[in-house]
């Protein structure tokens, strides 16, 4: 991956707008957070090839830490702490943000097709 | 002497942080190992330091470094498909059962897998209660021996001595080669290992500190 563009970035999420897509949001400090400290808690949630679909995308950061929303039309999607973006198989927004060891920390992905399971 | 050794865990580079020493060992010894791998760490958080991993490549990537770890430690190598982190939500006697057909066709003496509630990782509870399960569906003259594993701090004060404790540093080139061919994960974890002995530079030296030694406790099934 590679740090966020806004500018390309919005021009895809643009491209998702207003059609069924797949949606796989991710947020993780890891299974072995409260194993090599004890006063870290583990704590993780995803959710992977979502069907939804939303009518405004926005992107905004500080050119190194970004947030994403997507509106529904009965509520909506969110992330924060994105940081690096590539397209994947042509077809598929995958972004998400790393913490300075280059481990996942959360991440947003959209596609037309469903991710792989 | 063993005759065939299966080692079961959930993830690729848990065969080579947990047990690649002692694997080493009984390859030495001529003893075949087969390693049934449950997942392929689809959702760890390692993406290779600095990062060349996705969350979409990562599977692809974690399969080869598996393979290539299996190589190093000559060792036969099969995929259970499961996916990382859901093994506790699925049907326990299904995965048992699963286990069980693999262990009935390779007819091991020593199954090694973790310690149920003390392996801290999910996926390792559950594979190794499954990985119990399996052996205890077997016909009890049938059954070969299994080592648990534990990885929780409490686990020697809980557990007592564990009862099988061996040096492997005369084998921790193998298990370090073993290690480095999971190059998405390795860097993460010896990071980690480092940081709990700052004062040692050296990361091999680190690593040896902490996975010199692998042990296990031997499960005891009641009649």
């Amino acid at each position: 991956m590679k740090p966020i563009e806004i500018k390309k970035v919005q021009n895809t999420l643009n491209k998702y707008k207003d059609k069924e897509v797949y949606v796989h949001l991710e947020t993780t400090n890891g299974a072995y957070a409260s194993h090599f400290n004890d006063k870290a808690y583990n704590v993780g949630a995803y959710i992977r090839n979502a069907k939804v679909r939303f009518n405004q995308a926005k992107i905004i950061g500080d050119g190194k830490s970004y947030r994403v929303g997507l509106k529904m039309e009965i509520g909506w999607i969110y992330a924060e702490g994105l940081t690096d973006w590539t397209i994947h198989e042509e077809t598929k927004l995958l972004m998400a943000g790393h913490d300075r060891e280059g481990r996942l920390m959360v991440s947003l992905e959209i596609s037309d097709t469903p991710f792989s399971y | 002497m063993e005759k065939h050794v299966v080692v079961i865990y959930p993830h690729p580079d848990d065969e080579s942080f947990g047990a690649a020493g002692t694997i080493a060992k009984f390859r030495e010894e001529g003893v075949p190992v087969t390693y049934l791998c449950g997942t392929l760490g689809e959702m760890g958080r390692n993406m290779g330091s600095p990062t060349f991993a996705n969350r979409e490549t990562l599977p692809e990537i974690r399969k080869r470094e598996l393979i290539k770890a299996c190589e190093v430690l000559d060792i036969k190598l099969e995929m259970l498909g499961y996916r990382d982190k859901t093994i506790e939500f699925e049907n326990r006697m299904q995965i048992a059962k699963h286990i069980k057909d693999y262990l009935e066709q390779i007819k091991p003496s020593l199954v090694i897998t973790h310690y149920p509630d003390y392996a801290v990782h999910p996926d390792h509870n559950a594979l190794g209660a499954a990985a119990i399960e399996a052996v205890r569906l077997m016909d009890s003259e049938n059954r070969p021996t299994v080592w648990a594993q534990a990885i929780s701090k409490d686990f020697p004060e809980v557990l007592g001595e564990p009862d099988i404790v061996n040096d492997i540093t005369a084998n921790f080139d193998k298990k370090f080669e073993a290690i480095l061919a999971h190059e998405s994960q390795a860097m993460g974890v010896l990071g980690q290992q480092r940081k709990r002995n700052p004062e040692i530079d050296s990361i091999k030296e680190a690593a040896k500190l902490n996975l010199g030694m692998e042990r296990f406790y031997i499960w005891r099934y009641e009649e």
